[in-house]
């Protein structure tokens, strides 16, 4: 009986390679910052939620005013579904023009992803004009007021998101696609992309299920 | 980044770490089958393909599916074992959002249905 098998090494993970796992350090700052900012969407999403909760609990409180199967146009929502998707593609495209270091072919993305999320909200403000036109506001109904918050509340994400894309747009011309500007891109594109599945959730139970 | 480093590095959601490629090809695919999942939705609910009284479950099954394809393709959650933070955050809010959800719809249709015969106003 000896000690030998005591004093020989584990054959492990090498740990100065495990970054992030107790050895070699914490994770890269890019790794943190995502994950940060992971949480946070995930908490927007049961904000969502509590919405959806709202939407499904008063949607038959009509209160004698028009269903969703008078009010919903399928076609303008099939269209606001398409370019919402095809935002959420070409602004997954744009973070990977980024990621290699491609500034001219990042801006068309960008511009392209801007100008669908625009498509997206001009639809969405015209319906809503024309549904507070014929007397069908958010103070019509419960189903009416759950309506408006909901689907208003992504209306309001997509605007935000709008905002911060310029915002980021006028970072990576100025500043250049360094590191700080590349997490900032990447949160973003993270919060592009829970949108359209928020909207996922929006086009299934208010519209599809609302207008049979 | 040498192979063995890449293997130990944690992963991001939305960071893709293949060959250029295969990473357009990604999201490519992805469209697609969330372009194919969404027309499927569409028609489910305006035609009589499916039996009428199944056509909510058909839609949530399909929206469902379509979550499925953008958590997969466009926000990269695989099933790595270097993606298990992501992962646990993600199950954890699905756990908080279906909570929600359900809870309210059963206490509220409860409460709808132990409500006294309101008179017409």
């Amino acid at each position: 009986m000896t000690s030998v098998t005591i004093d020989r090494a584990p054959t492990a993970v090498p740990t100065e390679l495990a970054r992030g796992r107790g050895g070699g350090g914490p994770a890269s700052k890019r790794v943190v910052v995502a994950f940060g900012f992971w949480i946070f969407i995930l908490s927007d999403m049961v904000m969502f939620s509590a919405l959806f909760a709202a939407y499904a609990v008063l949607q038959g409180n009509t209160a004698g005013g028009p269903t969703g199967a008078e009010l919903f146009n399928l076609r303008n929502v099939f269209i606001e579904t398409m370019c919402l998707l095809l935002s959420s593609y070409t602004c997954g495209l744009g973070a990977l023009s980024a990621e290699r270091r491609r500034p001219a072919r990042f801006l068309i993305f960008a511009v392209l992803t801007f100008v669908l999320g625009a498509a997206f909200l001009f639809i969405e403000a015209t319906e809503f004009a024309r549904m507070v036109q014929i007397g069908a506001g958010p103070s019509r109904s419960g189903f009416l007021s759950a309506f408006f918050t909901l689907v208003g509340m992504h209306g309001l994400h997509v605007t935000s998101g709008l905002i911060a894309l310029v915002y980021l747009v006028a970072q990576v011309i100025a500043k250049g696609l360094r590191a700080a500007v590349l997490r900032r891109l990447l949160c973003w594109s993270l919060f592009w992309h829970a949108l359209d599945i928020v909207w996922v959730g929006v086009f299934t139970l208010v519209y599809l299920m609302g207008a049979p | 980044m040498n192979a063995s480093d890449r293997l130990f590095e944690d992963r991001t959601p939305g960071v893709e770490e293949h060959e250029p490629t295969a990473s357009y090809l990604t999201y490519t695919v992805g469209v697609g089958l969330a372009i194919l999942a969404t027309i499927a939705s569409f028609v489910v609910a305006q035609t009589n393909l499916l039996w009428p009284p199944g056509i909510p479950v058909g839609l949530i099954v399909l929206a469902l599916a379509q979550i499925g394809v953008h958590l997969v393709f466009f926000l990269h959650l695989g099933s790595g074992s270097d993606n298990t933070n992501n992962i646990l955050a993600l199950a954890f809010g699905v756990l908080i959002v279906f909570l929600i959800i359900t809870g309210s719809v059963w206490i509220i249709a409860n409460l709808n249905s132990n409500m006294m015969p309101m008179p017409a106003q």
